[in-house]
């Protein structure tokens, strides 16, 4: 049962991937008045990708091409250890709210070492950019991590969901704090508006497209595929933190049914605050995202101190 | 454990001073073949890793032992040299033995003739700084320690003075000796104050005495000076990226990965073995060291232009994080937290084993480049890894273990120690619980910079486009040299992919120091790391890797078996601009760009920058330290200033100086009289 709920999870993972990130640009384009591609639009787009050849720089190394694989592999690896529909999983033993951690800067550290691999100007400077977010992102994770470790005692993500889906209904100040820096820290690792633009090509602002410039074909569908799985294992880190409610225990398998719809409406909802957010706000120059994710870190750092003052 | 047959006659400390006299041997060899570079290379330096291998195994036999203890009748009549065997002697041991061993190996293939020192010369103090190093662990008396200590800072500065030609080199390996002598007085100090004027300095004794608080305090912080000024803890790291940068590459290694531990071990016996008591202010004083020491190197780390120096910069901030670790261990067992004690120096241990391994491989890889390029400036690197695969793809390993990432040796380490942090709401002082988390975040900021540099580091050496016209031609490491860095990156994945079975050798370490173990544990749980219980925390290295590894596969397979795998090869796309030339790509300055930018206080920064009317414009920046400012620089003035004071009394005349001898004459016969 628990493997099924395993595989389970992976494969809806990875299913459910692009579509949230076709929602999000659906609202994205709603909201701003312009008329939506479809919610399909992802699938199209990856389908049309693979199916392209790939056409690699002349000097590329191995690292270039084994690069998307193992980006990929890190984003299922993280997608099936965080307890988004079920907090019954095998693997999820294997690695911990840290752990996670540190696989998200593998993935960030492989991507970074690709895009400086053939040498142009632009594929450096994103690499540097996406360094610099991370580096400041990443600790900041991890002090949210931190503050919810801390309430249940545990970094395991599945006995942090299953302990702080236990807890009374109320709003709990440092889980606040923490909330406010995860969504922070997810807008900036995830290339997000006020950070990066995604839809931008515009040589001088853009990190995420800047590090994948040089891909294409399956290895670019690889790494976008990699980027919403991201995305989506970001949101469930922020449902499965804030919002842990409907997720099933291993000592009620039957709630699996349930979860599922459960998870698609959180999503949902989700990702059209993430497009109000993204349309209300505007992008910000590099040279801000520094003190923007230096607040997050306070507020992370902030949130875990009032759990250690308060006691809640 | 051992298969071999042990009649009680035979010790394990025999066999290690065995090997230790072996390694002295084959360096007084390498005295009669001076000149005979092939002998040199091809016979004594694989002999001494040998050697290396041979200690390794026996202080892995003699970690789960009982200590051991022999006097050598050597050294003063009456005074002979005290030397005792225990799991924490032995646990350096090992990591002395393995380190070196890759990186004799890798020395076999390195030195070339004509550098400086003749070969023959280098290889016995190379050997003597070997066996130096595995006597300080095993000295049981002071007198023995600081002989040993001596003779272990001797031998490095004459392997660091190599190229001794350069005057750059001179003054790094002046620089080195002066502070070691400092730092060696203040080890004296303590020792002084440990033995507690019952005037036998052996350890036994040490361990006997009972100090009272001021005096335990006063030793403490005389150890702390005295081991932290080998360690490079601020503000004594002045020597640090001047030195080990300036010695050859396996001297590099056997400094940064190997001697900076006997510091930490040094550091370890007198807070945890000499010194009975424990205070708590002890471990908030080594831990606010250790902080900024690591914030500090990794700072300057990422803005370093140059390979080695950048290397050498990490060094000082790993040993934070080992500082930090330990101040931790100190807080914990200051308030009988046994079990969260063991598992800060688990974590401060594994570290220590960690960071010898990918800092030796990356020092190592560094001589290789520089070999193969005669470059050390990243600035004008680039691309290497088309052109020496060997040394690239092992290098990426450490890297990724030096940046701290799963499923590598890095990550255990920050791991334990990150789960350690999770225990201090149970300190009975609210200000430590407070601080602590603070330290938890500032301790994340520093990994995640370190892997900032480290892929500043691999990406402007190994990645991109050669920066220059000879880089293309560049020929790969040599077999001795690929066999010493694979041993080493073998040990970065064992130690990232085992950390059960490693944290079996630590165990008995804790035991000893602290009293308390995590081993029976760990062990329980199989393939998973557990530090307390399942549902607190687990990590399974093993499965980590294959769950990546695994989808990766799938995923290729999935691509192939659904679509195809074509491939191309074409100019670089680069948003369709033509003319990219390498000098395009982001140099180490420009990398480092955005961290100067940052924390720009932290620096002193001298800044050339063109005008547009320049017939050719120059941009430069130099980063320099404070420190040397604010504390060397008037310790040196004053130093000028009481020399000029007493040179007016050296007027270099017969007549003064007979003046001189004759009012002493008078002064002393006066005295006498009286």
């Amino acid at each position: 049962m628990s493997y099924l709920s395993q595989l389970l999870e992976i494969v809806i993972a990875i299913a459910l991937a692009p579509l949230l990130s076709g929602w999000v640009n659906q609202w994205r384009a709603w909201l701003q008045n312009r008329s939506a591609p479809s919610l399909w639009q992802p699938y199209r787009m990856l389908h049309k990708l693979f199916n392209k050849d790939s056409v690699v720089a002349d000097n590329a190394s191995q690292l270039f091409r084994a690069v998307p694989y193992l980006v990929f592999g890190c984003m299922v690896l993280a997608t099936a250890i965080i307890p988004t529909l079920s907090t019954d999983l095998p693997l999820a033993t294997a690695a911990d709210a840290i752990a996670l951690v540190g696989l998200f800067a593998l993935a960030r550290v492989f991507i970074s070492l690709a895009a400086m691999d053939i040498g142009t100007a632009f594929g450096s400077m994103g690499a540097r950019r996406e360094m610099l977010i991370g580096f400041l992102a990443e600790p900041a994770l991890l002090m949210v991590m931190f503050s919810a470790s801390l309430i249940s005692g545990s970094t395991s993500l599945t006995t942090i969901v299953e302990t702080l889906a236990h807890r009374d209904l109320a709003i709990y100040p440092s889980l606040a704090f923490a909330g406010v820096a995860f969504t922070l820290v997810s807008l900036a690792e995830n290339a997000r508006v006020p950070v990066d633009n995604p839809a931008t090509h515009l040589e001088l602002t853009m990190i995420h497209e800047a590090l994948i410039l040089e891909y294409s074909g399956r290895h670019l569908a690889l790494l976008e595929w990699a980027a919403s799985l991201k995305m989506f294992a970001y949101s469930c880190i922020g449902l499965a933190l804030f919002f842990p409610w409907g997720v099933a225990e291993a000592r009620a398998p039957a709630v699996m049914l349930l979860a599922l719809p459960v998870l698609v409406l959180k999503l949902a909802v989700g990702g059209v605050l993430l497009a109000v957010l993204e349309t209300l706000s505007a992008k910000m120059r590099i040279f801000r995202v520094p003190e923007f994710l230096a607040t997050a870190f306070l507020l992370a750092v902030i949130g875990l101190l009032v759990r250690l003052l308060l006691g809640n | 454990m051992s298969n071999w047959p042990t009649p009680t006659s035979w010790l394990h400390i025999d066999g290690v001073l065995a090997l230790v006299a072996a390694w002295l041997i084959v360096g007084a060899t390498g005295v009669f073949a001076l000149h005979r570079f092939r002998f040199v290379s091809r016979v004594l330096f694989p002999a001494g890793g040998l050697l290396g291998l041979a200690l390794f195994g026996l202080a892995l036999d003699a970690a789960l032992g009982t200590p051991e203890v022999a006097v050598l009748p050597i050294g003063l009549p009456g005074l002979p040299f005290h030397f005792r065997l225990d799991s924490l002697s032995a646990y350096f041991l090992m990591v002395i033995g393995a380190t070196s061993a890759g990186i004799s190996a890798f020395a076999a293939g390195y030195f070339r003739k004509g550098e400086g020192t003749p070969p023959g010369l280098l290889c016995l103090e190379y050997h003597v700084f070997l066996a130096s190093m595995a006597l300080v662990v095993l000295a049981d008396d002071a007198y023995a320690f600081m002989v040993m200590w001596e003779t272990m800072a001797l031998s490095s500065y004459f392997l660091v003075t190599a190229n001794h030609r350069i005057a750059e080199v001179r003054k790094a390996g002046y620089l080195y000796i002066t502070m070691a002598h400092i730092g060696a007085i203040a080890i004296l100090l303590c020792f002084g104050v440990l033995q507690a004027n019952t005037g036998d300095y052996t350890f036994a004794n040490m361990r006997a005495q009972s100090l009272s608080p001021f005096w335990a305090s006063a030793g403490f912080l005389l150890a702390v000076l005295g081991f932290g000024a080998k360690a490079g803890i601020l503000p004594l790291h002045v020597w640090l990226p001047e030195a080990h940068p300036a010695a050859p590459s396996p001297v590099s290694a056997l400094m940064s990965g190997v001697m900076l531990n006997t510091a930490i071990y040094g550091l370890m016996r007198v807070s945890f073995d000499l010194l009975h008591l424990r205070l708590w202010w002890w471990g908030g004083l080594l831990l606010a060291i250790g902080l900024a020491t690591a914030l500090f190197g990794v700072v300057f780390a990422s803005v370093q232009t140059d390979m080695k120096r950048l290397l050498a910069y990490s060094s000082i901030e790993n040993m934070g994080l080992i500082l930090v670790g330990m101040g931790l261990a100190l807080i914990f067992s200051a308030f009988h937290m046994l079990p969260v004690a063991a598992l800060a120096l688990t974590a401060t241990l594994y570290h220590v084993a960690s960071h010898a391994c990918f800092k030796s491989l990356l020092f190592l890889g560094t001589g290789s480049v520089l070999h193969a390029t005669a470059e050390r400036s990243l600035g004008k690197l680039g691309g290497l890894i088309r052109s020496m695969p060997w040394v690239g793809w092992l290098m990426l390993l450490g890297v990724l273990t030096s940046a701290g990432l799963p499923p590598l040796g890095g990550f255990v380490s920050e791991w334990l120690l990150l789960q350690s942090f999770l225990f201090t709401p149970g300190l009975p002082l609210p200000l430590l619980t407070m601080l602590i988390p603070v330290v938890a975040a500032l301790i994340a900021l520093v990994a995640a910079l370190a892997g900032y540099t480290m892929v500043k580091f691999f990406g402007v050496i190994f990645l991109g486009q050669p920066r220059e016209e000879k880089l293309v031609h560049a020929h790969d490491a040599g077999a001795w040299e690929r066999a010493g860095m694979l041993w080493l990156a073998m040990g970065c994945v064992a130690l990232g992919l085992l950390p059960t079975q490693f944290i079996q050798l630590i165990d008995p370490v804790t035991r000893q120091l602290v009293g308390a173990g995590m081993g029976a544990r760990a062990v329980g749980s199989g393939w998973l790391l557990v530090p307390n219980s399942l549902e607190q925390a687990s990590y399974g290295p093993v499965v980590f890797l294959l769950g990546i590894l695994g989808s990766s596969a799938l995923s290729y397979l999935a691509v192939r078996k659904f679509y195809h795998g074509r491939l191309r090869r074409g100019l670089p796309w680069a948003c369709g601009f033509p003319w990219g030339t390498a000098r395009m790509q982001d140099t180490a300055e420009g990398f480092g760009q955005p961290i100067r930018q940052i924390f720009e206080p932290f620096f002193l920064m001298r800044r050339e920058l063109p005008t547009p009317f320049d017939a050719q414009p120059r941009y430069r920046v130099t980063v320099e330290d404070r420190f040397w400012r604010w504390i060397y620089v008037p310790v040196i003035d004053l130093a000028n200033y009481l020399a000029r004071l007493v040179s007016l009394m050296q007027q270099g005349r017969i007549s003064v100086y007979l003046l001189y001898s004759f009012l002493t004459l008078v002064t002393t016969l006066l005295v006498v009289m009286r």
